[in-house]
């Protein structure tokens, strides 16, 4: 049971306060509501590049970090499709250094033309160093071409082209502040050791002047249901043969979600699931081999990705993995599996929180979801979940019409 | 009206006291000594036993990683499956890891499930079968997933620098080529666990929400081995680096990055300089701030990032310099590197920016601090080096109060570009 308190100042930002007297140390956690879903689909890569700009400098303070490591502060973010993430460490007695620098990134950045030349090319080299110079580097890229056809989840958050960050203009980046980085747009999260009245006062110091800005209201393309199953296949030079299947499933807050997840647990968490003992172990087949799910906002996919052993025949491998689906689909699990992947999860939530960084950004992502009291109520969601919901939910994902499937096969 | 341009006050972070949370230590009945961090708020627990069954104990190669990682692929009374379903039957999981000198079994797991998996590592560590159907699954996908990784620059960078410093010879100089994989059999695996694991050197780790029977659960599963306590002293093998020290290699002709890495042999944590000159290597190198990455990614856009550091080694260190940067500025890349080191050799540190510095490390260690596995890795760092407390606050001691001339004095000693051996690969 994680608690917190909740408040709203008058221009819209959120804040939640989570006290942890057992650290000496206070986290800051910035959560904008905007991720690469939100890009033009012609101006990719726009809001992970603007999450590099956010460094550069704001209206009233030349240098982002420096400060903050002079008070024995860490910090980073992150971009996701839904979302963009910053947050610091810092020792709990300088937390107000956090609080300045976030302010005042969040009321104007110094939109400096140097800065976005390095940038762009900061990020074009991040781009090589993960989706060109390694083998299988544009999987995820093509993957997500072919499952998406519309929803802009279709492209990943580092760009679709380099070209994209190549053309970013300056322009772009302040109607994106604009668009994006208000207050009624973010939420704050402060946890560690601090006091929720400190923090209160600290929060309308530097944070209550802040213009409301205009609230952002969001309509993305929905993706039209699936109805026939797609197919691509890719050669490159890579030393194995991969094979990839995905299948849609549902948004975060779905109820249905939460059966999803076990499901991918029960195919391939852990060393006793059911494909690796089958078809890494047993079969053979593959030498590496996992199922997995974004666990995106809105409905995301669920992946079964392998290897295959060299030398074995795509289709068999395939034809494997939908034995296995199968039996899944028509026998179900036992109750022994599902108890083992309920006690999976519940140790995994228990490990997660260990963290007060993990806490601070939990809350901050499950209060973008809707309420941050949801991260309270996973495990009973979780535990909700009966071996009827995994047949049947295993029957409607794995059906045919609403697979994709990627051959992603070695030139040598 | 609030001005914004001033920067709120901060308490420095070198006026901290920080504090290492002792260990709690016992020893089981065969001698092998547990230490042992309660803390948490998570009902949670992780146990390492640490043998001495590194790769400097093999005498054919790759035996060292194989036996380690077969562990947990049968017993006399289990088999893989078995084994796995019970660790993930209650959510925890037991993993290994082999390094140069150790290997490691270490179990995550709630605290309140401890009782019922401790009996599973006794097994591994008793009756472990080494079949060879799992022999030949592990020698497959090790080979399969070494293929994936020659094709990536980083990869064969990352290992043929240690060559060029060690020797090919040398535990820390050496790597498994396919050939290796495909020469491993039981007999040597069996021979191997017999010596190092059934009856060799081992020391526990406990940290998390320990359960209040936590000795007696330990002294049941690991006291009645034919285990012993480590000396934490390893014979060192003499090393061999390689003459020449400037290579280069195509590794992919569609190579859009190269990665560089540039490195000199440096002394463990036992030798005077090593602690100081940690807190020149963050200048230099070691933090997002640092002179490399503020000039060369910061400032020129070379690469996504560039790093320092002091390779974590018992014996003898290196000090690397690492990075992938666009094949186009790679030349320019290294040019930068030698100029940082040539400035930090003629300018003394200026006092702003070491004390920035020293707030950045200090408030660092008070953040590694925080929590039960932190603090126990620390401890197991200290304690696996044959060093003690006093390391850590030494330390510390170093960052507050390393002066500029130090540094520069170190820079001169170190930061000369003959000294270092440089290798690109595309």
């Amino acid at each position: 049971m994680i608690k917190f308190e909740k408040f709203t100042l008058e221009n819209g930002l959120r804040v939640l306060v989570h006290e942890d007297k057992s650290t000496p140390m206070a986290v800051v956690n910035v959560l904008y509501d905007v991720g690469a879903k939100d890009e033009n689909p012609e101006k990719t890569g726009f809001a992970h590049l603007f999450e590099h700009l956010m460094f550069g400098g704001s209206v009233n303070i030349p240098i982002y970090d420096e400060p903050l490591q002079s008070a024995g502060g860490e910090n980073n973010a992150y971009t996701t499709n839904d979302l963009t993430n910053y947050y610091c460490q810092l020792p709990a007695e300088n937390i107000e250094t956090a609080f300045w620098l976030e302010s005042d990134r969040m009321l104007s950045l110094a939109f400096g033309k140097k800065s976005l030349e390095v940038q762009r090319k900061v990020v074009c080299e991040e781009f090589k160093e993960h989706y060109i110079n390694k083998p299988y580097g544009d999987v995820m890229h093509k993957l997500l071409n072919l499952v998406y056809t519309t929803h802009p989840y279709r492209w990943m958050t580092i760009g679709a082209s380099l070209k994209h960050v190549e053309d970013a203009t300056l322009a772009d980046v302040k109607a994106f502040f604009k668009k994006h980085y208000n207050p009624s747009n973010a939420i704050l999260t402060v946890a560690g050791n601090v006091d929720v009245a400190q923090i209160k006062i600290l929060v309308q110091k530097w944070f209550g002047t802040i213009p409301a800005g205009e609230k952002y209201n969001r309509s993305l393309p929905v993706e039209p249901k699936q109805t026939a199953p797609r197919t691509l296949e890719v050669k490159a030079d890579v030393p194995l043969d991969a094979l990839y299947k995905c299948w849609h499933i549902y948004p975060r807050v779905d109820d249905r979600y939460y059966t999803a997840d076990l499901i991918s647990d029960i195919l391939s968490g852990g060393g006793s699931s059911r494909l690796y003992q089958s078809l890494v172990k047993e079969q053979k087949l593959f030498s590496s081999l996992d199922c997995g799910h974004m666990g995106s906002t809105d409905a995301g996919i669920m992946i079964i990705e392998g290897k295959l052993v060299k030398g074995v025949d795509i289709k068999i491998a395939e034809a494997a993995i939908n034995e296995e689906l199968k039996k899944l689909k028509q026998t179900g699990i036992t109750d022994t599996e599902l108890e083992k992947v309920k006690n999976k999860t519940e140790s995994a939530l228990a490990f997660e929180d260990m963290s007060v960084m993990n806490r601070a950004s939990s809350i901050a992502m499950y209060e973008l979801l809707g309420d941050a009291e949801l991260m309270n109520n996973e495990l009973d969601k979780y535990r909700a979940v009966t071996a009827q919901d995994i047949l049947e939910q295993s029957n409607i994902i794995f059906d045919e019409n609403n697979c994709s499937t990627m051959y992603y096969l070695s030139n040598n | 009206m609030l001005n914004r341009t001033i920067a709120p006050p901060i308490t420095d972070a070198t006026d901290y006291k920080l504090h290492l949370k002792p260990y709690d230590f016992f020893s089981l009945d065969n001698g092998v000594p547990v230490y042992a961090v309660d803390a948490g708020a998570q009902d949670v627990l992780q146990i390492e036993l640490v043998f001495y069954a590194g790769n400097f104990f093999e005498k054919n190669k790759a035996v060292a990683a194989a036996t380690n990682f077969l562990l947990k692929n049968g017993t006399t009374t289990r088999t893989a499956f078995q084994l796995n379903e019970t660790f993930d039957y209650y959510g925890s999981s037991c993993s290994r890891a082999c390094y140069n000198e150790t290997a490691t079994i270490t179990l995550h797991t709630l605290s309140k499930h401890t009782d019922k998996l401790l009996p599973l590592m006794n097994d591994m560590l008793t009756n472990s079968i080494f079949l060879q159907e799992e022999l030949d699954i592990f020698k497959q996908n090790a080979k399969q997933r070494l293929s994936v990784n020659l094709q990536k620059c980083e990869f064969v960078a990352g290992r043929m620098i240690d060559q060029y410093l060690y020797g090919e010879r040398h535990p820390y100089g050496t790597f498994n080529n396919a050939a290796d994989y495909d020469a491993i059999n039981v007999e040597d695996i069996k021979a191997f666990y017999k010596q190092y694991y059934q009856n060799g050197h081992c020391a526990i780790f406990v940290a998390g929400k320990l359960p209040a029977n936590i000795q007696e659960l330990l002294n049941e599963n690991f006291g009645k081995l034919q285990l012993t306590k480590p000396t934490f002293v390893v014979n060192n093998i003499i090393t061999t680096p390689t003459e020449q020290k400037k290579h280069f290699i195509t590794n992919d002709e569609n190579a859009v990055q190269g990665a560089i890495r540039i490195a000199q042999p440096f002394p463990n944590r036992h030798h005077e300089d090593f602690k100081k000159t940690i807190v020149l290597n963050t200048v230099y190198g070691g933090y997002f701030g640092s002179r490399l990455m503020s000039n060369i990614r910061e400032d020129k856009g070379y690469t996504y990032g560039i790093h320092s550091y002091i390779q974590n080694h018992m014996q003898e260190c290196a000090w690397l310099i690492a990075t992938e940067a666009g094949k186009d500025v790679c030349d320019a890349t290294i040019e930068e590197i030698y100029k940082e080191m040539k400035i930090m050799r003629e300018v003394p540190v200026e006092e702003e920016e070491l004390s920035l510095v020293r707030n950045y490390m200090i408030g660092g260690i008070l953040g590694e601090l925080d929590g039960p596995f932190h603090i126990i890795a620390k401890w197991k760092n200290i304690i696996l080096n044959n060093l003690d407390e006093k390391y850590f606050y030494d330390s510390i001691d170093a960052i507050k109060n390393t002066g500029a001339d130090e540094l520069q004095a170190l820079a001169q000693k170190y930061l000369q570009p003959e000294r270092f051996y440089e290798l690109v690969v595309y």
